[in-house]
């Protein structure tokens, strides 16, 4: 983590331009004023050593674009919109992603399995920066049926953000669900279930899919941090004012403290989430769990 | 299938929920108007922000000592009901209104104006408009730290309600610079309750704490959903006001504010989308406006290297601009072509300037600056920030210029920090630039230019000029100093160290309940006149 913020630290910093650089240019004394009052002409590691002891106390200091906010604040306004932006993906990531992973398993070689798993590669490679404009041309410009920004504001304003931003992990999670349950099904207690004559559905979807998650479940935590920095590129195409939005915008005023504060934010997620994944995991997989007690 | 139904039933769940918020019909019933306000204001603090997104909303909360005229270009009084002015001009007097009071009952005072100035003067508070005030005595060299003591600066409390200014020399706008926010009260005590008089990052704009002297008074604050305005009971015209209250939305995609003001959420559509002002402008005619507006948008050059340093060159760069037809065809916005850099009104101010489209004059002056047909001229760079309205005009005028003159022009765009940055180090040959007036006169422009002026950045420098611009100043009739002006305006046309393209207008929309609302050249609506027919 503090790798991540001295680089970002070093980075920003090395952007030409600085925050109060504006349209009307002020004096050179005003500038320079303004530096002294947030310590920027500081050298820049007595700068960075400030900015961690603040940080560890939970102050990220003040934004240099919005005076009078702490990044604090903006952040806390804008999380709860892209959180609920990530959730609503991860629901239909995992609804579309597994869903058509079982059908594709449940067909190997057929039509049903070619299909969804070449949609799929396509959702995988398409990046969100290219689906959120085709989908905007389509459903919001050509067919007039879905507004093409905000949050909330508008009654179906969801629904393109979620299927820009949750695309490509319902595409990873199809895959991994296919390949998730092809092994299990090929496996010993399947054939004895089918053999004891449940049916298929009770089959497919109590037994099999059980141990046919697992890859799906593993890969969440990463998933759901990659969410959060996926947000960036899909809060600003649909104008959505979550953290990502934010983000970007502070790179382009310079506003460093708001910079490295959703910066350490979203490391700390990715973080958290991984782990979380791992212990979620390891509960869920017996295996996994009697190698850890042996350990 | 149940997860196709459950999926089903989230979607709809997601499609259906939108926020409830207040519609037209309901705000004209309630007397509150719904401003569809760009984006989110940096913020509230009338010494600290820059902009007009945060002008709309401070002018609804605090009142200066004039008040911009809405139906002319002059001012009216505001905080002051009356002020006298000396014989050479340097000396004002303003009597503040007996029934002048801040929001919490205390009187406003002569003192708070001197604290007040005193603030935005100061400078460890890092004000980036302490400039509307250096008309006044000693205020520049206070905020430059050159002297340490307020008293030096020229105003002062004579009693409770008469506040005198002493100007460094007359100045006819400066009424006019009174009624920009930089130059507003601030409530004292409470300035330094939360922080003191050179605190930028002060709480004391929240909802909560915030004590103003406007027709309005702050009631919600959240952050990119809105700002809520009431009607101030204390205010001292609060019978005259029409309306209750105003919420600024801050929508900053164009499309969605189209979509609100479509669906009745906003009374005004302050953008609208280039590609539907024709339509508009057919199907809503009363609700369609297109006004003039005070600001030119402009190219301007770095006259320091070669071959730009060369007065034929900067010409034959302009007459071979076809500017009609970049407001007709590139463009579309109702914009008109510039042939001045101050735009012109026939009420006060139309410099005999031209700048005409003349191909055939400009190969001629190009070959006599030694480069005919464009040989040997070197490839330059042109340099905007990134957007997609500055890149369709840098092409139809790169155009131009190999097709008239043969000169090759590379398109350069970077993101706005990298274009601010390069600006002011000197490093272009020639980028896109705009400028909106601060106020109705033609010193808000041509002072500017003056040599070494911080928005001057074309290191362009002409005695004669600048010497115009300071007779202007000192000029003992208004007749004269339009003259000087106008001078120094044929200088600048002349010399070409910008070229003025097109004069922004304002194409917006405006329901037509909204009363009260008159075009003015600053796009300035004052609330008090404003009301909402049912």
């Amino acid at each position: 983590m503090l790798v991540v913020i001295s680089a970002t630290f070093f980075m920003v910093h090395a952007a030409p331009g600085g925050p109060f650089d504006d349209d009307r240019v002020a004096s050179p004394e005003i500038i320079k004023q303004l530096n002294e009052t947030y310590n920027l002409n500081d050298p820049l590691i007595s700068q960075l050593g400030n900015y961690l002891l603040n940080a560890l106390q939970g102050d990220f200091g003040p934004s240099y674009k919005y005076p009078g906010r702490t990044v604090s604040e903006l952040i806390a306004s804008g999380l709860p919109i892209t959180a609920e932006l990530a959730f609503y993906s991860v629901l239909f990531a995992l609804l579309l992603g597994i869903l058509s992973g079982i059908i594709a398993s449940l067909n190997p070689g057929k039509f049903l399995d070619h299909f969804p798993m070449s949609v799929s590669m396509i959702g995988i490679c398409v990046p969100s920066i290219i689906l959120g404009p085709i989908l905007i041309l389509i459903f919001g410009i050509w067919l007039e049926i879905l507004p093409v920004s905000g949050w909330g504001e508008f009654s179906g304003d969801k629904i393109l953000p979620t299927i820009t931003l949750g695309s490509a992990y319902a595409a990873i999670f199809a895959r991994l669900t296919r390949g998730g349950m092809l092994e299990i099904l090929a496996q010993d207690f399947i054939r004895t279930a089918r053999a004891k004559g449940l049916n298929e559905t009770r089959v497919v979807f109590f037994h099999a899919l059980r141990g046919g998650i697992m890859p799906t479940i593993g890969f969440l935590g990463p998933a759901i941090a990659g969410l959060f920095a996926g947000s960036f590129v899909v809060e600003t195409i649909f104008q959505i004012n979550g953290i990502g939005r934010y983000y970007v915008q502070a790179a382009f005023n310079r506003d460093y403290t708001l910079i490295l504060g959703i910066s350490v934010l979203i490391t700390f997620f990715t973080l958290t989430f991984v782990l979380l994944s791992d212990i979620l995991a390891t509960y869920l997989n017996p295996r996994l769990r009697e190698k850890g007690s042996i350990n | 299938m149940k997860k196709i139904t459950l999926s089903l039933i989230i979607f709809v769940i997601l499609g259906c929920s939108s926020q409830e918020s207040l519609d037209v019909e309901s705000a004209n019933k309630q007397g509150i108007l719904l401003l569809d306000n760009g984006t989110e204001p940096q913020g509230l603090d009338p010494h600290i922000v820059t902009g007009v997104t945060e002008h709309k909303i401070i002018i609804a909360l605090f009142e200066g000592l004039t008040m911009q005229n809405p139906q002319g270009e002059g001012v009216i009084p505001g905080a002051a009901e009356s002020w006298t002015i000396s014989d050479n001009g340097k000396e004002l007097l303003f009597r503040i209104r007996d029934d002048a009071v801040w929001s919490n009952g205390d009187p406003l005072t002569a003192e708070d104006f001197v604290y007040s100035w005193r603030r935005i003067l100061t400078p460890a508070l890092g004000s980036k408009y302490p400039d509307m005030l250096y008309a006044v005595k000693n205020a520049e060299e206070y905020n430059k730290g050159l002297i340490k003591n307020f008293d030096q600066v020229g105003v002062e409390a004579i009693d409770e309600k008469v506040l005198k200014v002493t100007l460094r020399t007359k100045t006819p706008f400066f009424l006019k610079q009174l009624a920009h926010y930089a130059t507003f009260p601030v409530h004292p005590n409470t300035i330094e309750k939360f922080g003191g008089i050179s605190n930028r990052d002060s709480q004391w704009t929240r909802p909560a704490n915030m004590i103003s002297n406007g027709p309005f008074t702050l009631t919600e604050w959240s952050i990119n959903k809105v700002i809520k305005v009431t009607k101030n009971e204390r205010y001292w015209d609060s019978d005259n006001l029409k309306l209750n209250g105003i919420h600024f939305l801050p929508i900053d995609n164009e499309s969605t504010a189209d979509r609100y003001y479509r669906s009745g959420k906003t009374h005004n559509l302050n953008i609208i989308q280039t590609e539907k002002i024709s339509k508009y402008q057919n199907e809503f005619p009363n609700e369609f406006k297109l006004e003039k507006y005070f600001g030119t948008y402009y190219y301007r050059i770095n006259t320091d290297i070669a071959p730009l340093n060369n007065i034929k060159v900067r010409k034959a760069l302009s007459l071979a601009i076809d500017r009609d037809v970049i407001v007709d065809r590139v463009t579309k916005g109702g914009q008109k072509p510039a042939y001045s850099f101050t735009p012109p009104s026939k009420n006060y101010y139309d410099p005999p300037t031209s700048l005409p489209h003349d191909p055939a004059l400009a190969r001629k002056l190009l070959a006599e600056a030694g480069f005919p047909n464009g040989n040997g001229f070197p490839e330059f760079e042109l340099l905007y920030n990134t957007n997609e309205g500055h890149q369709k005009i840098a092409q139809a005028i790169q155009q131009f210029w190999l097709k008239e003159l043969g000169i090759k022009v590379t398109l350069t765009n970077v993101d706005w920090k990298v274009y601010l940055d390069r600006q002011s180090q000197g490093e272009f040959e020639i980028t896109r630039a705009g400028w909106i007036g601060d106020y109705v006169d033609p010193n808000s422009f041509l002072d500017m230019m003056v040599t070494d002026r911080g928005n001057n950045m074309t290191g362009w420098s002409n005695a004669q000029y600048d010497d115009y611009l300071i007779k202007a100043a000192f000029s003992e009739s208004e007749k004269d100093r339009i003259n000087y002006f106008t001078e120094a305006e044929k200088i600048l046309m002349d010399e070409l160290p910008i070229i003025p393209i097109y004069t922004y207008t304002r194409v917006y929309m405006l329901r037509e309940e909204v009363k009260g609302w008159f075009p003015n050249m600053l796009d300035t609506h004052p609330y008090q006149f404003i009301s909402l027919e049912d």
